[in-house]
């Protein structure tokens, strides 16, 4: 941790940054996003196993853009989502400085792109056991057991949009929820207004979500939205052999095909 | 009154082909169930997976989804795009419980005037058996009321 404050004070005092994006000490147990603009208050920066928000929702956000350049302490996730953006166009090699940290909190020095790539091919990044079991409890079901499920699930939704704020993968200006001519996704919280859009913003990830679980750890209803997200990830994966975010250059698996598609289900 | 149910069906159909065949059905005087209504796009590609929810939302009880056979897209890739995107959809709402049994793909070129009667004849008939997607519906129905409730 010591490293990363160090860096992070080098990279304000020498203004090569103007803000870095960190975690900080927040309210009760939990850890909090910082923004960091002054070299003497970098050792406001922690890192713990409470911190564990994927960042790099803030690197496109207009306010934190008009700061200057940013650095950001980035956890696998971080990175993971910044390889996104940049197969998306959203981002350049070099247009932020990455701190990454290793889960036990080490420091380890990213200089470029090529570099975070190199690192993410050393993880195991697979969906997790435990996480396969949620996919299999839901599989068992029958199918109006599921219905019943998620629409269970469902109807405790209120439309906050907290998961589309936590994801970065959602930051289009506008979203397709918010337009009204016409009128896409209805607007109050009812049935069928809640699966809806439930349903486009995982068909929106499907091939892009890197199950950060932000989505699911925003949600104040506690709906697991993440076994929506598993679901996209284990698709992409069986499909289409697809590990989203591990490569700056990655094609999106939707918007390229293969002639040999499985078509198994069209008549 | 004891009405036999029919099935409500919507067609998302491809311009280039799937309508021209369907076309030729109608010039080639093949009957075919009248349950069908046929809704013209210009490409399978343009197909948005949340129309046929939109569908769904507005009382139909099957969908069929067809466009022209791989390579003979009139746009070179859209139905190659479209297969992988139908891919993932189909999956997802299956997972979600949303009955996939009431939404048919199909390829139909221009020339497949008899393959399009069969193919709305025997999806119909499943559908019919299927009976009224009423899961869907009482959804759908909650809607209405609520969004009167709410001006």
């Amino acid at each position: 941790m010591d490293d990363i404050r160090k860096k992070a004070k080098e990279l304000l005092e020498n203004k090569t940054v103007q803000v870095v994006i960190g975690y900080g000490k927040g309210s009760g147990e939990e850890a909090r996003a910082i923004f960091v603009r002054d070299a003497a208050k970098t050792d406001q920066l922690i890192f713990d196993e409470t911190c564990l928000q994927n960042l790099a929702v803030y690197i496109l956000k207009h306010e934190v853009k008009h700061l200057g350049k940013i650095a950001i302490v980035a956890t696998s996730s971080v990175l993971r989502s910044i390889m996104i953006l940049a197969s998306e166009q959203q981002l350049k090699d070099g247009d932020l400085v990455v701190l990454g940290i290793t889960s036990d909190g080490k420091y380890i020095d990213l200089p470029n792109f090529k570099a975070i790539e190199d690192y993410l091919a050393t993880l195991n990044v697979s969906i997790t056991d435990k996480e396969k079991e949620l996919l299999k409890m839901i599989d068992a079901m029958t199918m109006e057991e599921r219905w019943a499920w998620w629409q269970n699930e469902f109807s405790k939704c209120f439309k906050c949009y907290a998961c589309r704020s936590a994801c970065p993968m959602c930051y289009c200006p506008k979203c397709t929820t918010d337009s009204n001519q016409p009128q896409w996704i209805p607007v109050a919280s009812h049935q069928l207004g809640n699966m809806e859009w439930h349903l486009m913003r995982a068909m929106h990830l499907a091939g892009r979500c890197i199950n950060c679980g932000e989505c699911a750890k925003a949600c104040p209803m506690d709906i697991p939205l993440n076994l929506l997200t598993y679901k996209m990830i284990d698709e992409m994966n069986a499909n289409f052999g697809v590990t989203v975010g591990m490569k700056p250059d990655a094609v999106f698996a939707l918007s390229t095909f293969k002639n040999e598609d499985k078509e198994n289900f069209i008549r | 009154m004891s009405e036999k149910f029919e099935p409500k069906v919507v067609a998302f159909v491809c311009n280039w082909c799937t309508y021209a065949g369907a076309d030729l059905t109608g010039t080639s005087r093949i009957k075919y169930a009248p349950n069908v209504k046929i809704i013209r796009f210009p490409c399978t590609g343009r197909i948005d997976f949340m129309l046929l929810m939109k569908a769904f939302a507005n009382g139909a009880d099957g969908i069929i989804v067809s466009g022209c056979h791989p390579n003979d897209c009139h746009y070179s890739t859209g139905n190659f795009h479209a297969r992988r995107r139908w891919m993932v959809f189909k999956s997802m709402l299956e997972f979600m419980g949303v009955d996939t049994r009431r939404i048919v793909f199909s390829w139909v070129s221009a020339a497949e005037g008899a393959k399009w009667a069969q193919l709305v004849n025997t999806s119909v008939e499943e559908f019919r058996k299927l009976g009224s997607y009423d899961a869907y519906k009482q959804v759908a129905k909650l809607n209405i009321e609520k969004e009167v409730f709410n001006g």
